[in-house]
């Protein structure tokens, strides 16, 4: 019952934060309330006992991509002199575009038989993850760092000041 | 809740991400919208591993979501050096690869 509860509450906020993040306005905006969709997410994923994944996801995502997009918007807007609203076009078009692709989603996901009950997970996961990260997924776990080191030297070498 | 829930949960709001990418002229709002369209398939990706009662989901997960911080790293950079370049962040201006 308690979880039913925090399941719709959550799936309010999240589709009401998805959709300001699409509709508002103004781009300030729509990056706050995209900071408040990804808090939810951390939220379905306490539902979901998974503790270590809503953390991660409060941190790098809530914490992490929302400063740097508002940097990107403080950079990009101030010197064009311009107020940060913006605009959509061809609302129609997109909005026929989703319905067709969530009614296709939603269609194959009632047609088949999915699990009811939660299996038992391992009794300590966050453990659990962090062995099987480093021994089963050492490999992937080392691209991903390659990945990053990537990452972070590409965004430094695009963003330096011009000569 | 079953599974079936989290999985249209997860649908609706990849549609919603999909609806700001096709209709922003921002490209930052662009990149709002592809956040949430990621975000949902995390949500897929942990319950899945939840109702599955593995802990690979979740593991994959953890992999999905660093991308994710280094794809956003990336396309902001890309941003900025477009506005350096072209002086606006308005999608339909770019148009550099037209012939």
């Amino acid at each position: 019952m308690a979880e039913t509860v925090a399941f719709w509450s959550l799936a309010v906020v999240l589709v009401g934060s998805a959709l300001a993040v699409v509709l508002s306005k103004n781009l300030f905006h729509s990056v706050l309330w995209l900071a408040l969709a990804l808090t939810g997410t951390a939220g379905v994923f306490l539902l979901l006992d998974a503790e270590f994944l809503a953390a991660v996801q409060l941190l790098l995502y809530a914490g992490g991509i929302v400063t740097i997009v508002v940097f990107a918007i403080v950079v990009t807007e101030r010197l064009v002199g311009e107020r940060i609203t913006q605009t959509s076009r061809r609302i129609t078009a997109g909005a026929v575009i989703s319905l067709a692709l969530i009614a296709l989603i939603v269609n194959a996901i009632t047609r088949q038989p999915l699990a009811t009950v939660r299996e038992p997970l391992p009794s300590d996961l966050t453990r659990t993850i962090g062995e099987s990260i480093l021994t089963r997924f050492v490999l992937p776990f080392e691209l991903l760092g390659v990945l990053m080191l990537a990452a972070m030297l590409g965004a430094v070498y695009f963003a330096r000041p011009e000569e | 809740m079953g599974l079936q829930a989290y999985l249209i949960l997860a649908a609706v709001i990849f549609g919603i991400g999909l609806f700001g990418v096709v209709t922003r002229r921002n490209t930052i709002g662009i990149l709002l919208g592809i956040e949430l369209m990621l975000n949902a398939v995390n949500i897929n990706l942990v319950a899945f591993a939840r109702f599955s009662g593995s802990e690979i989901g979740m593991v994959f997960t953890v992999f999905a979501i660093c991308i994710t911080v280094a794809e956003a790293a990336m396309g902001l950079a890309i941003v900025i050096l477009l506005f350096r370049i072209r002086r606006t962040v308005m999608a339909d201006h770019l148009d550099l690869l037209k012939g």
